[in-house]
């Protein structure tokens, strides 16, 4: 435990759909963050990330947005003072996806205070594990950017 | 015709359908105040993962197949293992095949109280999504995830994990629970078991439309059981037939509009799998709770509109906690945690009722257990039909209302299959069009 309380990344997505696993791939390029941060790896049903979120006094989320931007864009939103835009990762393999598990755990009282996500504009979701060139490039600057800022606070 | 939105020619059109696994894309035609098509279109082809398994070792059919649905991991683990099992020649019963149900269990908790609580409750109150339901109905939304995080509690115990679990295997499972662990999860159960009740009570409640239709219901069927992992496969029009039988009742066709195959009973048409299929051949073998509840508090002996599928998955959502407790209590821990089985070179098939319906698994293996091919028919592809004939009959008796409402109320009609779109393909965009 430390002056930031407890803090978790959480990286959303499914692995066997090209782009759509950016989250995950940057939930695995976090080496080097202290021992007391919990990584969590989910396939982005709603219900789950806000049982996931829940514990937490700080959450950080990864996940490949579909908005119509250029491939590998990263977005950065403070959702702990604005709403994502629900329509913005509408394209996600769920549904039930990321934007209303926010919006829902804000409606119950459930959202960590402090929650930061991090939108990878994907380029291509059909089958296969691999990510586009420009994704690779938005994981690695938004894994750098999780590990500086983790490190700074902590 | 009057100025509310019944003009003679018009096309409905829904840009999205939200609340449903994936994307698809819906189109209704309505010409001189007739409904003249209906089609649900799929855009992806689907068999990514029948070519992925050529290849592949007998055993980890299982864990490959887990990955086409994160909703519904069991019913393609337990029809893949059952398959497998009867290639090689092999029977799992006893204290092995309850653990089975009650995995099984876990699933249609998790499943219905998703599909009740956050997708298709808010169509009933009148909001647009679970977030404006949530503002207001702060203590329905909490049961419902409540309810949902005990099904993912029965998935971990015994699956190893919630998500995707890695535990079940052909023969069995490559760790079995202690009767400890079991017993644990009693009390969430029970308690999980009163707010099924609640949930029915809440649903009584709701306004549904009139709409009851006559179908051909398909489900399997078991002597002594509500059947879910095995049995034969039964309609209320005379079809009893084995599960091997199925490819020669059962066609899957290519249709223009959509890459997704549709299922068709031969010379007969669209039938329907999933939550009402099951409730009205199989009633008499729900738990006692269960039975007394839905005559009580509804949705009664037989259901027939669609729109009341919620009630049906309250019903089973209560069955599967009742039956929950049955398997713990009489749960002693075997001496090996699965069977053995030696490849030969064999067809092997399996069918388990999916949350959604039934999913139907087909597969040949070597005398090494390479498999050699496999066909797997999902239930959403095999209610789709059936979905389109209800939009095609819903658009008719509603053309009085204004293109807004009638595209809502058409999604509503789409939600009460809880389509899983990413077993039958992957995305499914919804559009519905009308142009005045």
């Amino acid at each position: 435990m430390n002056d930031a309380g407890r803090v978790a990344v959480i990286g959303i997505g499914n692995e066997y759909r090209g782009d759509d696993s950016a989250g995950i791939a940057v939930a695995r390029r976090l080496a080097g963050l202290p021992d007391s941060i919990t990584v969590i790896e989910l396939p982005g049903e709603g219900t789950e990330i806000i049982d996931a979120m829940a514990p937490f006094d700080r959450v950080i989320l990864a996940d490949a947005s579909r908005s119509g931007g250029v491939p590998g864009t990263v977005r950065e939103f403070d959702v702990s003072r604005v709403s994502l835009p629900v329509r913005f990762f509408n394209y996600s393999t769920h549904a039930f996806g990321l934007a209303e598990a926010l919006e829902v755990a804000r409606a119950l009282g459930t959202l960590p205070p402090e929650v930061t996500v991090f939108a990878i504009e994907g380029q291509r979701f059909d089958a296969g594990d691999e990510l586009s060139l420009p994704v690779v490039k938005g994981v690695q600057e938004v894994a750098t950017r999780i590990i500086e800022t983790l490190r700074e606070d902590t | 015709m009057s100025k509310n939105g019944t003009t003679q020619n018009r096309t409905l059109r829904v840009g999205l359908l939200a609340r449903v696994e994936g994307e698809g894309a819906l189109h209704v035609r309505v010409k001189n105040n007739r409904v003249v098509d209906a089609k649900l279109k799929i855009f992806e082809p689907p068999r990514f993962f029948e070519a992925l398994l050529r290849g592949r070792n007998y055993l980890e059919a299982p864990d490959i197949t887990a990955r086409i649905c994160g909703i519904c991991p069991i019913a393609y683990q337990l029809g893949a293992s059952h398959a497998m099992e009867e290639a090689c020649g092999v029977r799992v019963d006893g204290v092995l095949r309850d653990l089975r149900q009650l995995i099984y269990c876990g699933e249609w908790i998790e499943s219905h109280a998703l599909h009740i609580f956050m997708l298709h409750l808010p169509d009933f109150l009148g909001y647009d999504d679970a977030i404006g339901m949530a503002a207001e109905h702060k203590d329905a939304v909490a049961m419902g995830l409540r309810l949902k995080k005990i099904g993912n509690m029965l998935m971990s115990v015994l699956g190893g994990r919630e998500v995707h679990p890695i535990n079940v295997r052909v023969g069995g499972f490559y760790r079995v629970p202690t009767a400890t662990e079991l017993a644990e999860l009693k009390p969430e159960l029970e308690w999980a078991r009163s707010a099924s009740i609640e949930t029915l009570e809440l649903l009584k409640t709701l306004t549904y439309p009139d709409f009851e239709q006559e179908y051909e219901y398909v489900a399997l069927s078991h002597p002594d059981e509500y059947a879910v992992l095995d049995g034969r496969l039964r309609s209320n029009r005379g079809l009893d037939i084995p599960i091997y039988e199925f490819k020669s009742h059962f066609v899957e066709e290519h249709v223009k509009h959509s890459t997704s195959l549709h299922a068709v009973l031969r010379d007969r048409g669209a039938y329907m799998v999933g939550p009402l299929a099951r409730y009205n051949l199989s009633f008499d073998q729900l738990t006692d709770g269960a039975r007394e509840a839905a005559i009580e508090i509804g949705p009664g002996r037989e259901c027939n509109n669609p729109f009341r599928s919620i009630q049906v998955r309250a019903v089973e959502l209560l069955h599967a906690c009742d039956l929950g407790l049955q398997l713990i209590d009489r749960y002693k821990e075997p001496t090996h945690p699965f069977v053995e089985t030696t490849p030969r070179p064999a067809v092997g098939f399996g069918c388990t009722e999916a949350p959604r319906g039934i999913c139907w698994h087909r597969y040949r293996i070597d005398y090494d257990g390479t498999i050699r091919d496999a066909t797997i028919v999902p239930p959403t592809s095999q209610n789709q039909k059936s979905i389109e004939a209800d939009l095609r009959e819903f658009v008719t008796q509603h053309l009085h209302l204004n293109t807004e409402d009638l595209t809502w109320k058409c999604e509503q009609a789409i939600r009460n299959y809880d389509p899983c779109i990413s077993c039958s393909c992957h995305f499914l965009r919804l559009d519905l069009e009308r142009d005045e």
